[in-house]
């Protein structure tokens, strides 16, 4: 690479910067503010750009890209109502901790608070539902920033960042200097610096209690009716194949959350299906009667425990998880591990003794229906699972989902086996509707080879139905997208 | 000490915490509070002996469940140094209060003056009409001083809000 220093204007700097980073795909749609950073665009072919017809497209694109290729997802917008329409997007990308950089362009420095045309002060309004925000005023802080935010967004426990660049800090020259991200991470700014040597939750790796990996090694030991949960985390770290040896180590039945969809086998014989609400009998049965819950990357959300204080009321709780901010939020636990889930697990499974056998238990759970059973369906009408089997059986397996928000969502995730992390691409902690279609464009675009399918309902279409008719994003991505509509 | 209860019997908790010293940091400390449900009873900030570091002090009711949970959300906001609560025993708190009070004749004049005097404070303005004074203390103190100073008639008063320092190892 060459290294040497050269004087560019803050458009060319940014996509410099986007470059180190491995980016090759942008969402997005442009505006005033941000005419520089698209004109730049046209020099570098390199760095692919898919315009939907609206920015909440854009920011579920590039939240569905990053959750399904475990990249960055970066997404461009203007001004005013341009970045106020990422808003959903963003929330939805920080619910479910997925990584995307959201770079939104702003008015002149010298028209800020003045209420200038398609002004508006989107770091405050994306302030409690984004990692971090960030405002580039001048040119000279805007490559640190960028790299900064990377850093942020794809470190620790996942998130979206937001850069709001003003629109001067575009157009002006300044030195860049190239740099990799892991030069920037070793002795980048001092903040970076600074967040290392503290262990900050934001970016940092906590080092792991070795004393209660083997205080919960011994609760294993000792446990005769262990249940696994399988959280988003676990998608999040690529523990799967970790999380993977442990239930077949600890012999347990295995419980998903919405989050962890494919992170456990789809087909697994351990699998008790989903948790909650909308869980099967087996799980929920399993949770109440088990001696060791265990659960990994999970935030114990209110659709998981219903009511908190029956909740694995028999059991000693486990919480594995890298947010500190998470222990004991909605659930009282009697141990929990803070770190990343593919090293707890991976130190868990050195601590272990001997492998278990649970058949009695096993036996006892596995009693309990896995799956909803539906009455014989009237006047010839199919039900859910017929309509969703069908599809799953004529589709490759590997194919890619992504859902909309609501029954099909849950019939979806029941009915689907998804047998590989960002197999699922689903909106679970903030539910928003007219995140499927977005999502799959992000999918498809991520992954050019596979097949991606999104079951939808039918006030979805209506709620983010732009990009439908599109033809745009469609013809650019060759989508081979199919939609499962369902006119209930 | 200062670990006193509000109606809903919470506990009154001071907190401090060091942010870089930059624009919008204090909105989102701010907000965060807010949108966990809390209101802040005092909050004072000032740069340390870096220049490029905030320190705050926040004081608030809470139990000891969610102040917990709030410090461990307020560590994972990126321009965050440290966040820790202080033991009322080992702390040392401080606010300052300016008080200006109606001091028309000569009697309430000396009064005020004393009771002044009484509290380590001092007169920093002085009109025909009234006097103003300044006393440092924590918060029992100044609210002592303001009681008193009731009976004159208060014109205008402003605290600083409580800004707290851990007492040194023995």
């Amino acid at each position: 690479m060459d290294k040497s220093t050269r004087k560019l204007n803050g458009s060319e700097i940014l996509i410099q910067c986007l470059l180190e980073q491995g980016v090759d795909t942008v969402f997005g749609y442009p505006g005033g503010a941000i005419l520089n950073v698209y004109d730049k665009l046209y020099e570098h072919p390199e760095i692919r750009h898919i315009l939907t017809a609206h920015e909440q497209g854009a920011s579920h694109a590039a939240d569905g890209y990053a959750r399904s290729t475990g990249r960055v997802g970066v997404c461009f917008a203007t001004s005013g109502p341009g970045s106020t329409n990422l808003a959903t997007g963003v929330a939805t990308a920080y619910m479910d901790s997925s990584p995307v950089v959201f770079i939104t362009c702003n008015v002149n420095s010298d028209l800020i608070g003045r209420d200038s045309f398609q002004e508006v002060d989107i770091t405050g309004v994306t302030l409690p539902i984004t990692k971090c925000t960030y405002i580039v005023s001048n040119v000279k802080n805007l490559a640190d920033t960028v790299r900064e935010a990377f850093t942020v967004a794809r470190s620790g426990r996942p998130g979206p960042v937001l850069i709001d660049i003003q629109k001067n800090a575009t157009a002006d020259e300044y030195d860049y200097t190239p740099t990799t991200p892991e030069e920037f991470s070793a002795n980048g700014s001092a903040r970076i610096a600074r967040l290392k040597s503290t262990h900050h939750p934001a970016i940092g790796y906590p080092e792991i209690d070795i004393k209660a990996v083997e205080t919960l090694a011994e609760m294993i030991e000792r446990c005769e009716k262990p249940l696994l949960i399988c959280g988003g985390g676990v998608v999040r770290s690529g523990a799967s194949e970790e999380f993977r040896t442990l239930a077949r180590r600890m012999d347990s039945p295995v419980a998903i959350t919405v989050m962890g969809g494919g992170a456990f086998g789809g087909y697994d014989p351990l699998k008790t299906g989903m948790i909650g609400m909308h869980g099967s009998q087996a799980s929920n049965m399993a949770c109440d009667a088990c001696d060791l819950l265990i659960a990994v990357g999970c935030r114990f959300s209110d659709r998981v425990t219903l009511n908190p204080a029956g909740f694995a009321k028999n059991a000693k709780i486990v919480h594995i998880d890298i947010d500190p901010s998470e222990i004991d939020k909605n659930i009282k636990t009697d141990l929990h591990i803070i770190g990343d889930a593919k090293e707890v697990l991976t130190l868990l499974l050195s601590k272990m003794k001997a492998d278990k056998k649970n058949d009695g238990w096993k036996n006892y759970v596995f009693s309990f229906r896995r799956e909803t059973e539906y009455d014989d369906p009237e006047n010839g009408t199919l039900t859910p699972k017929q309509i969703l089997s069908a599809a799953a059986e004529i589709l490759p397996q590997d194919t890619m989902v992504t859902t909309d928000v609501g029954q099909h969502q849950m019939w979806a995730i029941q009915h689907f086996r998804f047998d590989y992390p960002g197999q699922l691409t689903t909106s679970g902690g903030f539910g928003t509707m007219g995140f499927g279609l977005g999502a799959a464009i992000g999918v498809q675009a991520g992954n050019p080879d596979k097949t991606v399918v999104l079951p939808y309902a039918d006030n979805n279409a209506s709620v983010q139905q732009f990009d439908i008719g599109n033809g745009q994003t469609v013809a650019a991505l060759d989508l081979r997208r199919s939609l499962l509509t369902d006119y209930a | 000490m200062q670990a006193k209860e509000n109606e809903q019997g919470l506990k009154r908790y001071t907190i401090i915490t060091a942010m870089d010293n930059e624009a919008g940091v204090l909105s989102q400390l701010a907000h965060l509070f807010s949108r966990k449900g809390y209101n802040i009873e005092t909050i004072a900030a000032g740069w340390t002996v870096d220049q490029n570091v905030t320190r705050f002090t926040i004081e608030i009711y809470s139990d000891e469940e969610r102040i917990k949970l709030l410090c461990s959300q307020l560590r994972k906001l990126v321009p965050i140094h440290y966040v820790e609560i202080l033991d009322p025993s080992k702390s040392i708190r401080r606010e300052l209060m300016l008080v200006r009070v109606k001091a028309e004749d000569r009697a309430s004049r000396n009064e005020i003056i004393q009771i002044g005097n009484i509290f380590r404070g001092s007169v920093v303005d002085i009109t025909p009409d009234s006097i103003t004074l300044s006393v440092t203390g924590d918060d029992q103190k100044t609210q002592a001083f303001e009681e008193l100073l009731k009976e004159f008639g208060i014109l205008d008063l402003a605290r600083t809000g409580i800004v707290a320092i851990e007492r040194g190892e023995m």
